[in-house]
């Protein structure tokens, strides 16, 4: 509460008419990038301001690369990632190295019984649960648990944590300035050596997650299904974390093999920003991250979601309060055309000024709150442009379609002013500068523009490719896009419950 | 939290669906080290350079306005906040959510040359933001502009403070935007959670922890908007700060020069609030449509003056605070029982936090789950916090420290803290100290001085029919009825859902 007041300070912090040109020139000089020979990419960036530093460690890899029946091996992993090394998190690794082996054996055996449809015997399947459990209890006894997250915060780690999409994994923290080469040790040895220890454990923590997160959650849920329905073919379609039988069956052997297979040096990023000196910090960073053993790259082709040509409708009957979604599909982050698609994201979302907010919540009044926006359910594989509104109480969600419809007739048939081109390019200056001015966020960017065209320069051409969107485009791409047939609904329609939720009442 | 502020964040949709990882993790006695160092302890730790972070310049105008200026030239930019005495905790009862409002139409409902509408316009064009708020005890204006466009945007500032007009249309168009906060308020577990949790805490008619309703939202005028203005945005109940790419001098002399000339008005008066915690024992609130229970067990917490405060921080961060903590390592890590599970002894500046210890889990081992926690606090008694663990929690605070300096901006905001609640300006300093010196002996007292299982009221939010046992097997329930209750009169009905 008492943040509060300056909280907005820095949630609003804009730029408009910098020159990007002598932005990038000023990076520029204090970025140094390195490719090790292993493959994995190095980004320093020094901003000595205070003596701490942040970084970001880009994986590229996310959940389009679960294999079927295994999603949520991404994200599980991710928390893996956190359980130690051969090293940090045991008392004797040679010995939990061969209790988790028969973990994973006795698992197996009562998997395979749990998993028969015909023949299974109950009493042998209660046998071989125990036999697993048995097995953990006695993996545990070499488990020191938390150790690696441990000596992070005990040397003062800030923001220590990771998330996975669809797309991607980044595990990230900040740390005082001279521990840069602990935090190298410990960053570059969980991709070395990590070891799955725990693993059962952390899955049923990773289930209460998914519980939390999209199952308790009137939003988590139309959105897992409204992203399922947009998709047939492509991964997309897959909850990054997981389908619950899925959750209920991978293996510790299973995010091992995942592991092997996708972690490889020439799919990382590392991104250092604070107070380093690149001359000093890159040997050290190469000594570590350089061990990091290479592999040829897994095959990860994957299918083209087909042109949809039908609009497709997921409707949630729901307790919760009315919500209406709908989505586009559009083509992936390296189109020629994905400054057109940011334009109109701004245009139509972006503060009090933009279409939406006049149109629904000022001038129309039915709704609370209405956006658009790019990049759901991803950006590296052609994804969605959605809208979405929160209708106002007494107001229906079909209400909704229809005002953000006619937006969108808007914007096929007329040119947008020049102010509203003029205010896109300004705040596009804004919106990329903004993580600037944090460690943390500006590693966060720099890897991700990194490891997504092999250059971290193009964070800053993203504003020059707005510049030149015309108006021609706009109309161009919205009528090309924003088509029926290429559309997904989803919509939450509030349901009574049967009965009064309270009895006795008055709490106090 | 004020249902407006909520509905501002539930605003901010989880559409990008990025899952965080772990959040938090604690510390069972963990098995004593094996002799040998490990590879990570053989790597060299130099000491952290002395830093000595800018502090921002202090003055205090004749009329009372104190003045924050902290020069930051590393973007060509320039943010400002004012901070005004008076808070959503002295607004009447009757007409709760007055401050919401206020500080939403404070800035939509323009000046009285300008209606708001038109300083979007003005101001969206420059990328620059004007922005109110209302909060628990005071309201802000702030601003954030490039450096070149201070002037006009200032001006935009200060005709706000002087001249706001509440046009009534915009009173209009926030009040049903808070209609429709209130007619959500019961969709998602947290809010709810969070929300009866805070009343059972402080007492549901407390000021921080009432809730507006369609009565009370319905009731504020306009003319309610101006007289709050006039009775607290005075410069003597004003603490502006101001950071970026300026020089202070030329700063304050256009200060002066715009506050100079302002009348002091009367002071705002200091607030008596009462806390009654409710009496301690179970809480349900009926969810049936979600599988996990959000499960709270709250007190009364501390103030940040207490002497015992340093002792409650190093508690809270060895007991249930990170991966290192109790509650982390027990209920997490080993049970496997929760995805979120944490808390402590809370503290605010001015009044009493809320000691929380909460955690979700899934509907079948609620009531396990609520045994697991009070075994924690039970355990203490019995293997009080080790040596090692306040080294542990000692260490993650006094090395983690510089992130609390670590910009500019942040020693302005903590500055201005200070001065709001009346602490010394050098606090951070004193908090380091403070935090160095706490012994084992202060830990062990602080926990059982603050923390009891038997004073504690349980909050379940969840489907009761789905738990392992019924919670009434732990002790006397009272239900807690979250019915909306509906908006007076008929000629709107917001309550009704849509059909």
């Amino acid at each position: 509460m008492k943040y509060r007041v300056l909280k907005s300070l820095t949630m609003i912090v804009a730029f408009s008419a910098l020159a990007t040109a002598q932005d990038l020139a000023s990076f520029q000089k204090r970025i140094t990038v390195k490719k090790l020979d292993n493959g994995l990419t190095v980004i320093i960036c020094e901003r000595p301001e205070a003596p701490v530093f942040s970084f970001d460690t880009h994986v590229d890899v996310g959940s389009v690369q679960d294999p079927m029946g295994q999603t949520g091996m991404a994200h599980m992993f991710e928390h893996m990632a956190f359980k130690g090394t051969d090293k940090i998190g045991t008392t004797d690794y040679a010995a939990e190295k061969t209790a988790l082996a028969k973990v994973e054996q006795a698992y197996a055996a009562y998997i395979e019984e749990r998993d028969k449809s015909v023949g299974r015997n109950d009493q042998k399947l209660k046998e071989l649960q125990k036999a697993w459990q048995d097995a953990i209890a006695e993996a545990q006894k070499y488990v020191k648990p938390n150790e690696f997250p441990q000596i992070l915060e005990s040397n003062g780690a800030e923001g220590l944590n990771a998330n996975t999409s669809l797309d991607e994994t980044a595990y990230h923290y900040s740390l005082p300035q001279n521990r840069l080469e602990l935090w190298a040790y410990l960053e570059s040895t969980r991709f070395i050596h990590p070891v799955m220890r725990e693993f059962y454990k952390e899955r049923n923590v990773v289930i209460e997650e998914r519980r939390m997160r999209t199952d308790s959650n009137p939003i988590g849920r139309l959105l897992e299904q409204f992203v399922t329905a947009a998709y047939q073919a492509h991964p997309y379609h897959r909850p990054t974390i997981g389908w619950m039988a899925d959750l209920n069956s991978f293996s510790a052997t299973d995010a091992q093999h995942f592991f092997d297979q996708y972690y490889i040096p020439s799919n990382m990023v590392v991104a250092v920003v604070g107070e380093v000196k690149a001359a000093e910090a890159m040997p050290v960073i190469e000594k570590y991250f350089g061990q990091i053993p290479s592999h040829e790259r897994p095959d990860e082709r994957t299918t083209t979601e087909p042109p949809q040509n039908s609009e497709r409708r997921v409707v949630l009957y729901d307790r919760a309060q009315p919500l209406y979604l709908e989505g586009y599909h559009r083509p992936d982050y390296r189109s020629p055309d994905d400054a057109v698609y940011d334009a109109i994201a701004d245009l139509m979302s972006n503060g009090r000024t933009s279409r939406l907010y006049r149109a629904l919540v000022r001038d129309k009044k039915i709704a609370a709150d209405s956006a658009g926006f790019t990049g759901l359910p991803g950006i590296k594989y052609p994804h969605l442009f959605a809208f979405y509104a929160f209708p106002l109480p007494g107001h229906k969600p079909e209400e909704m379609a229809e005002a953000i419809h006619s937006e969108i007739e808007r914007l096929k048939n007329e040119d947008i002013s020049d102010e509203e081109l003029k205010m896109i390019r300004t705040r596009a200056k804004a919106n990329l500068l903004r993580g600037l001015s944090s460690n943390e966020g500006l590693a966060s960017e720099l890897a991700l523009y990194q490891a997504r065209y092999d250059d971290w320069r193009e964070l800053f051409h993203q504003v020059d490719n707005l510049d030149k969107v015309s108006k021609a485009d706009i109309r161009r791409i919205a009528n090309q896009t924003f088509v029926p047939t290429n559309r997904t609904v989803g919509i939450i329609e509030n349901v009574a419950p049967a009965r009064a939720a309270g009895q006795n009442g008055g709490g106090q | 939290m004020s249902s407006l502020a909520m509905k501002k964040r539930m605003r901010r949709l989880p559409f990008i669906l990025l899952i965080s990882g772990l959040v938090t993790i604690a510390g069972l006695p963990s098995t004593p080290a094996a002799a040998q160092t490990s590879e990570w302890q053989q790597i060299n730790v130099p000491p952290l350079p002395p830093f000595h972070p800018q502090e921002p310049k202090r003055l205090v105008l004749p009329n009372g306005m104190v003045i924050f200026l902290q020069e930051d030239h590393e973007l060509p930019l320039i943010d400002g906040v004012a901070r005004i005495r008076g808070g959503s905790r002295s607004e009447p009862a009757a007409r709760a959510g007055l401050v919401d409002i206020y500080g939403e139409v404070w800035r939509t409902g323009g000046t009285k040359t300008q209606t708001g509408d038109q300083l979007d316009d003005y101001l969206e064009i420059r990328a620059a933001k004007v922005e109110t708020s209302g909060n628990a005890d005071s309201t802000s204006i702030s601003w954030s502009c490039l450096k070149g466009d201070f002037d006009d945007v200032f001006k935009i500032f200060a005709e706000l403070l002087h001249d706001p007009e509440f046009r009534e249309d915009k009173l209009d168009l926030t009040q049903k935007e808070y209609f429709d906060a209130i007619s959500r308020r019961n969709d998602d577990v947290d809010s709810i959670a969070g929300r009866e949790a805070t009343k059972l805490a402080y007492g549901a008619h407390n000021p921080y922890a009432r809730v507006p309703e369609y009565r009370t939202v319905a009731a504020v005028t306009r003319q309610d908007l101006i007289d709050w203005h006039h009775t607290y945005v005075h410069p003597n109940n004003i603490i502006l700060g101001i950071v970026g790419d300026f020089d202070a001098g030329a700063m304050e002399a256009k200060l002066r020069q715009a506050f100079g000339a302002w009348p002091k008005g009367p002071a705002a008066k200091e607030e008596k609030v009462d806390f009654q915690p409710a009496k301690p024992g179970y809480y349900q609130v009926e969810k049936e449509d979600v599988n996990q229970s959000s499960i709270n067990m709250v007190g009364l917490g501390i103030r940040r003056d207490n002497p015992d405060y340093y002792a409650v921080r190093v508690f809270n961060e060895a007991f249930g605070s990170g991966f290192s903590s109790r509650l982390m390592q027990s209920i997490r890590t080993a049970k496997g029982l929760a995805y979120h599970v944490g808390g402590g002894i809370g503290s605010a500046f001015d009044h009493p936090g809320v000691l929380r210890l909460s955690m979700g889990t899934k509907s079948a081992t609620t009531v396990e789950s609520i045994l697991a926690l009070d075994e924690q606090i039970d355990d203490l008694a019995k293997h009080p916090i080790s040596e090692a663990e306040i080294k542990r929690a000692k260490d993650s605070i006094l090395n983690g420290f510089v992130f609390n300096l670590d910009s500019p901006e942040k020693i302005l905001r903590e500055r201005m803290a200070y001065e709001f609640y009346g602490y010394p300006a050098d606090y951070l300093d004193k908090f380091r100290a403070g935090v160095e010196k706490v012994t084992l002996a202060d830990v062990t007292r602080a926990a059982s001085k603050y923390l009891h299982k038997d004073q504690l009221a349980v909050l379940v939010v969840g489907h009761s029919s789905e738990f392992d046992k019924p919670l009434s097997s732990l002790g006397l329930v009272t239900n807690i009825d979250i019915t909306i209750p509906p908006p007076p009169g008929p000629p709107e009905a917001p309550a009704k859902p849509a059909q």
